[in-house]
């Protein structure tokens, strides 16, 4: 990470209580988000990713247990009263959400919509916003404001939804923007749009992001950093260029092998591990990815690896200390 | 072990389809249209990848050739037999040659149904000759064939994840033998770890099988590993066909360069590394489709001639690509 701390996370647990017994969504998690930084964050469906969000802006929900720390600067955000919160998420933390049309309200004009967040926050006038709301719709590339502001949410593409969320994410200038799969509904170039947007607005406001997403395309193309979560962990991090170069445990190389590319002749066989994700209601003892690990230790079964720096800036939660590259060998 | 469909045909023929729906539209009934003039050829054992993005008529196309929907026109030889003058009983018979892999795996089985059941409801109705025992035997092999055993005969979808339940929706898919099978989006819903998996499952198949394969899927990436031959469309029209190895080493369209351009590389090295022009704007409504070349108010070479004329399909380098300045387009 670089530059100083603005969000410290520390032993965020997130869990749930259903019929089949604790769900751990995320697990005694640590994690930094420096200013102005680009962190992605992958994992698979049940990874906990999104909960990591969601935790950090108090949405989790009514039954969720949430341990730990999760700390804007020096201000502690777990516990925080809800009008508290509420000074915090909108204005200096903000959300893009998957599906901009569920996110979205369908009985509202997208003016109000954008607008109604500097109504709230800043206590500008209706007509004061709306001027605002005019040029951060300009500022993410929506054609024709003025028109848009008059609209509905159903009158408008997937890509100018996403652009509104955008636009509603940073009218505020926040120091953060957490972003849940922001792309992953939308057609390849249009997601190739939203990804340089997202690239562009950083460069010009200075606002932190962390991205959430399942694809390492998108983090190839977008992110500075990249944090690899499995199930409720993250279980490697470093800077986006050393993790791919050198990616040191074992499902990041899977992740990493198991991509076709279009930029390389195709192989006869992806190299693939067997195996799913494993069930947050039953994880094993020790090691979360053991079963499905081809370094697999003795130790791995009982004790669960810590997060331990294992080069510059980069981290990762795994007893194996050997080299990788049995998947290659184990595909062809 | 299953055997190979027949040699002899499994070769489908495609000239001319039109496909439209018809939808209300301020106020009054029109016709929305999905697909224009679309021709092409798949030959038994090859697979072939439809791409393009939401509303490019890649599904539509499907669908139509499956006769879940009708053609508004055209053709569709296979093996002697047009599929879309079929009727009664002869399209009932056919059906069991023509077989669909859905996207969303789990939504695609009966939760009502056992997995024992859900595979063998293919051979209850094309096969009704065979005796329960004969039956089972047919789904236990198909069950192995892909990774699935006798254990999981009695229980139910819900208790599968979703790469186990598209192993399942593969099985009945291929257990009476089609000899077309079309996979919409197969692996679109699945975690990235499980659809290698499903990737190499497909394609081995496909090879032990000599299955005719039509591949929709919007992800480039993933059409390579699996096709032989890709075709692009936008809007519901055909801007390029090639093989696989001459359109991702040459693209001659505009629009196929820009959908490489704009696929994710999972490399960040080669990924910042590349040209990029990102495509401006989305695609156009079907109901006001430009004139002359669709693709055109997108196009970073659209000319004057681009507004006025269509482009035919014409071979240009190893592609057939629809594009007046397809020359001029390189990578």
């Amino acid at each position: 990470m670089q530059g100083a701390a603005l969000l410290t996370i520390r032993g965020l647990s997130v869990s749930y209580p259903s019929a089949r017994g604790c769900i751990d969504a995320v697990r005694e998690l640590d994690l930094q988000v420096g200013a102005g930084e680009f962190l992605g964050i992958v994992g698979e469906s049940g990874s906990g990713k999104t909960q990591l969000l969601l935790s950090v802006l108090g949405l989790t929900g009514a039954r969720a247990q949430v341990r730990g720390s999760i700390r804007l600067h020096d201000q502690e955000l777990l516990g925080l009263p809800t009008g508290a919160l509420n000074r915090v998420r909108g204005d200096r933390i903000s959300m893009v959400f998957q599906d901009p049309m569920t996110a979205l309200n369908p009985y509202l004009r997208i003016g109000r919509q954008i607008s109604e967040v500097l109504c709230v926050h800043r206590k500008l006038s209706e007509r004061a916003a709306r001027e605002r709301a005019v040029r951060m719709l300009e500022a993410v590339h929506i054609p024709d404001p003025e028109r848009r502001l008059r609209q509905y949410p159903h009158e408008l593409s997937g890509g100018m939804r996403q652009r509104v969320m955008i636009a509603i994410a940073l009218i505020t200038e926040p120091e953060i923007v957490l972003a849940d799969e922001p792309s992953t509904a939308l057609d390849v170039t249009v997601q190739a749009q939203i990804l340089s947007l997202f690239q562009e607005l950083r460069a010009r406001t200075g606002t932190a992001i962390v991205l959430v997403t399942h694809d390492l395309g998108v983090i190839a193309e977008a992110v500075d950093r990249v944090a690899v979560m499995y199930a409720g962990r993250i279980v490697e991090q470093a800077p986006v260029l050393e993790l791919f170069a050198h990616p040191r445990h074992p499902y990041t190389e899977a992740l990493q092998q198991s991509i076709p590319r279009i930029d390389a002749p195709r192989p006869q066989q992806l190299p693939s591990i067997g195996g799913a994700p494993p069930d947050p209601a039953r994880l094993p003892a020790g090691c979360a990815f053991a079963p499905r690990c081809l370094y697999r230790l003795p130790v791995c079964e009982t004790l669960s690896p810590a997060l331990l720096e294992a080069g510059a800036d980069h981290f990762k939660a795994c007893h194996y200390q050997g080299a990788l590259g049995r998947l290659r060998g184990a595909a062809t | 072990m299953i055997a190979a469909a027949s040699e002899s045909g499994g070769r489908l023929s495609v000239r001319g389809l039109h496909v439209s729906y018809r939808i209300a539209f301020g106020g009054r009934h029109t016709r929305l249209p999905a697909v224009h003039d679309v021709a092409f050829d798949l030959a038994q054992g090859e697979t072939l990848g439809i791409v393009g993005e939401s509303g490019s008529g890649k599904s539509s196309i499907a669908r139509a050739l499956l006769r879940l929907i009708p053609a508004d026109s055209g053709s569709a030889l296979f093996q002697g037999t047009d599929l879309l003058a079929l009727s009664g009983a002869a399209l009932q018979a056919m059906r069991r040659h023509l077989q669909l892999i859905f996207q969303d795996p789990l939504a695609a089985l009966d939760p009502r149904m056992s997995i024992g059941e859900i595979v063998a409801e293919p051979l209850r109705v094309f096969a009704p000759q065979l005796d329960a025992a004969a039956r089972r035997e047919r789904v236990l092999q198909m069950l192995q064939a892909v990774g699935l055993g006798a254990q999981h005969l009695q229980r139910y979808p819900h208790e599968f994840s979703g790469g186990q339940a598209q192993r399942i929706g593969i099985a009945r898919a291929l257990i009476i033998q089609p000899q077309l099978v079309v996979c919409d989006e197969p692996l679109s819903a699945l975690d990235v770890s499980i659809k290698s998996q499903i990737s190499n499952l497909l394609k081995d198949l496909q090879r032990r099988l000599r299955l005719s394969l039509l591949f929709i899927s919007h992800d480039l990436a993933a059409v390579r590993f699996s096709c032989d031959r890709v075709m692009v469309l936008y809007l519901g029209r055909i801007m390029e066909t090639a093989s696989c190895d001459a359109l991702f080493s040459a693209a001659h369209h505009p629009y196929t360069r820009a959908l490489l351009q704009a696929a994710p590389i999972p490399d960040p090295v080669a990924a910042r590394a590349r040209r990029k022009l990102p495509l401006e704007g989305e695609i156009p409504s079907p109901l006001a489709a430009p004139s002359g070349c669709v693709f055109r108010t997108r196009c970073p070479l659209a000319i004057e001639r681009c507004a006025r004329e269509l482009p035919k399909l014409r071979t240009v380098g190893d592609s057939l690509v629809a594009c007046h300045r397809a020359e001029e387009v390189v990578g």
